[in-house]
């Protein structure tokens, strides 16, 4: 079996046996970063541009790693030393790194919809690596890939989602991907944080975070973006922790052996506390370490061609 | 069962001779089990490889360890071949420093996958020595490979096919060489 599609956009583009094969596909990928020689020659001779319009340390060295564990090579483009201060425009600046013929361009990029657009233009490979407040689809992937690993299935688990959903494309991803794969989903945050629209996306909504976390097997902490607190979004960091904060009373509410995800970087003592983050619970540094392994999985999937142009 | 262009090259019979042959030939090419360990290549060399490993077992009271290898990420053919094969998990669960390795495969064909499958075995570690044991080498090497040991040569045509199917994976022992015209297309590979 092949993905459809020879770039990845979004989780919204997915159907649940490309997701499973993305997922399983990783599996065989995260033994090579427990080697003593953590390197295959998979993508030998292959060039993969991260373009990175947006500052992003994790989610960069994440793909670096993979790319580099894939014997890929690989070149790292971004806004702050690029031309865009210069005036470029994006569809320009894609056509000169196209130029250099890359097989692959991973695009993080302020805009919802950058990649998709580029897309359109580009003979790569394009890999979102997360589009404004629209899609994150390889955070999402290694959530779910964390989620099994420890729970051993995703279909059933319920899952709540706590924070920043306004403006958390990892938040969307996470609901699209889960809610396709069989989760019961709860999202949770501040009205001001969570748009009503959420729920036709298929997943519950709430405003008090005791109501998502009971009786969940998966509780996963957004991201408090402090600068939204300048845009009224909340009136006080400390009424933000007090009432959305995950501490170990609340955390007591969740299903026995629940495990608590964060996509980082987190701001201990506000969506979280430090005992949780450092708990017997937190699964955040395993979270780190598959995303290299799916990364490696997107990147082998997409190598190659699509069935259609296979077939020809 | 098979009728038209297949013909049963080995029945459960014939393939647990060639199977002890085999487990017999490496011992006293190696004189003992000290340090001697096999790798079955994913997917149908890994029953083969435990069942050489329990063989062994039995004729010196020390089953040797084993251990699985996935080759897909080792193959000169991606960009070639028009879809991805599943990547499996590899586990070699000992140090192959100072081993003496016994690779073990369904089919010698072109070879291509034993030279994956040396260079995967190389990146796990140095071994000391690698030798190869195949059930069937059906010849039309396109690289300079040759097995150690082999429980039968098949002379094929290279639009023949070769299946092997074992109790462990397909439900049933048994090789079958299939003629061009009949083609079972079974998902999970296993045709060579």
């Amino acid at each position: 079996m092949k993905l459809r599609s020879r770039h990845l956009l979004g989780i919204a583009s997915l159907e649940p046996d490309e997701i499973a094969l993305i997922l399983d596909t990783a599996e065989g990928f995260a033994e090579v970063s427990t080697r003593e020689i953590k390197k295959v020659p998979t993508l030998r001779g292959r060039t993969v541009v991260n373009f990175f319009v947006e500052p992003s340390t994790r989610t960069r060295s994440s793909f670096e790693l993979a790319e580099k564990r894939l014997s890929a090579d690989s070149l790292n483009f971004s806004a702050t030393a690029s031309s865009f201060v210069k005036g470029e425009t994006l569809l320009d600046t894609a056509r000169n790194l196209e130029a250099m013929a890359p097989d692959y361009i991973v695009l993080r990029h302020s805009e919802a919809g950058a990649p998709h657009f580029l897309a359109l233009h580009c003979r790569s490979s394009i890999v979102n690596a997360g589009d404004g407040a629209h899609e994150h689809p390889t955070q999402a992937l290694l959530d779910a890939f964390t989620m099994r690993q420890r729970k051993g299935r995703l279909a059933g688990l319920r899952v709540a989602i706590v924070g920043d959903i306004l403006h958390s494309r990892v938040a969307r991803s996470n609901v699209l991907l889960l809610t396709r794969v069989g989760a019961e989903v709860t999202v949770c945050g501040p009205p001001t944080l969570l748009p009503k629209e959420m729920a036709r996306l298929g997943c519950a909504v709430t405003h008090r975070i005791e109501e998502a976390i009971e009786g969940a097997d998966v509780v996963m902490m957004l991201r408090v973006q402090l600068e939204r607190m300048q845009s009224g979004f909340f009136p006080t960091l400390r009424e933000y922790a007090r009432l959305y904060g995950l501490d170990p009373r609340r955390l007591r509410l969740a299903a026995q052996d629940a495990i608590v995800m964060h996509p980082g970087p987190m701001n201990r003592g506000i969506e979280i506390m430090g005992e949780v983050a450092d708990g017997g619970s937190s699964v955040i540094l395993e979270q780190v370490t598959n995303g290299v392994a799916v990364r490696m999985a997107v990147l082998y999937l997409l190598a190659g061609g699509t069935e259609s142009e296979a077939a020809a | 069962m098979p009728s038209g262009g297949s013909v049963r090259l080995m029945d459960a019979a014939t393939i647990r001779k060639a199977l002890s042959r085999i487990a017999h030939e490496i011992l006293e090419k190696n004189k003992s089990l000290d340090d001697l360990a096999l790798v079955g290549i994913q997917t149908r060399g890994v029953p083969l490889a435990r069942r050489i490993a329990l063989s062994l077992g039995a004729m010196e009271r020390q089953v040797p360890p084993t251990g699985i290898l996935d080759i897909n990420l080792y193959r000169d053919d991606l960009s070639r071949i028009g879809y991805h094969p599943v990547v499996r998990r590899t586990e070699v669960p000992f140090d192959l420093e100072g081993k003496k390795i016994v690779l073990v495969d369904d089919v010698l064909y072109t070879g291509r996958t034993i030279r994956a499958a040396l260079a995967a075995l190389v990146d796990l570690g140095r071994p000391e020595r690698i030798q190869l044991a195949v059930l069937v080498d059906r010849g039309h090497r396109e690289l300079p490979i040759r097995a150690d040991f082999v429980g039968k040569n098949v002379p094929t045509a290279d639009s023949d096919r070769v299946e092997v199917r074992l109790t462990e994976t397909d439900g049933e022992d048994e090789v079958v060489l299939l003629a061009p015209s009949h083609r079972a297309d079974r998902p999970g590979g296993g045709t060579r």
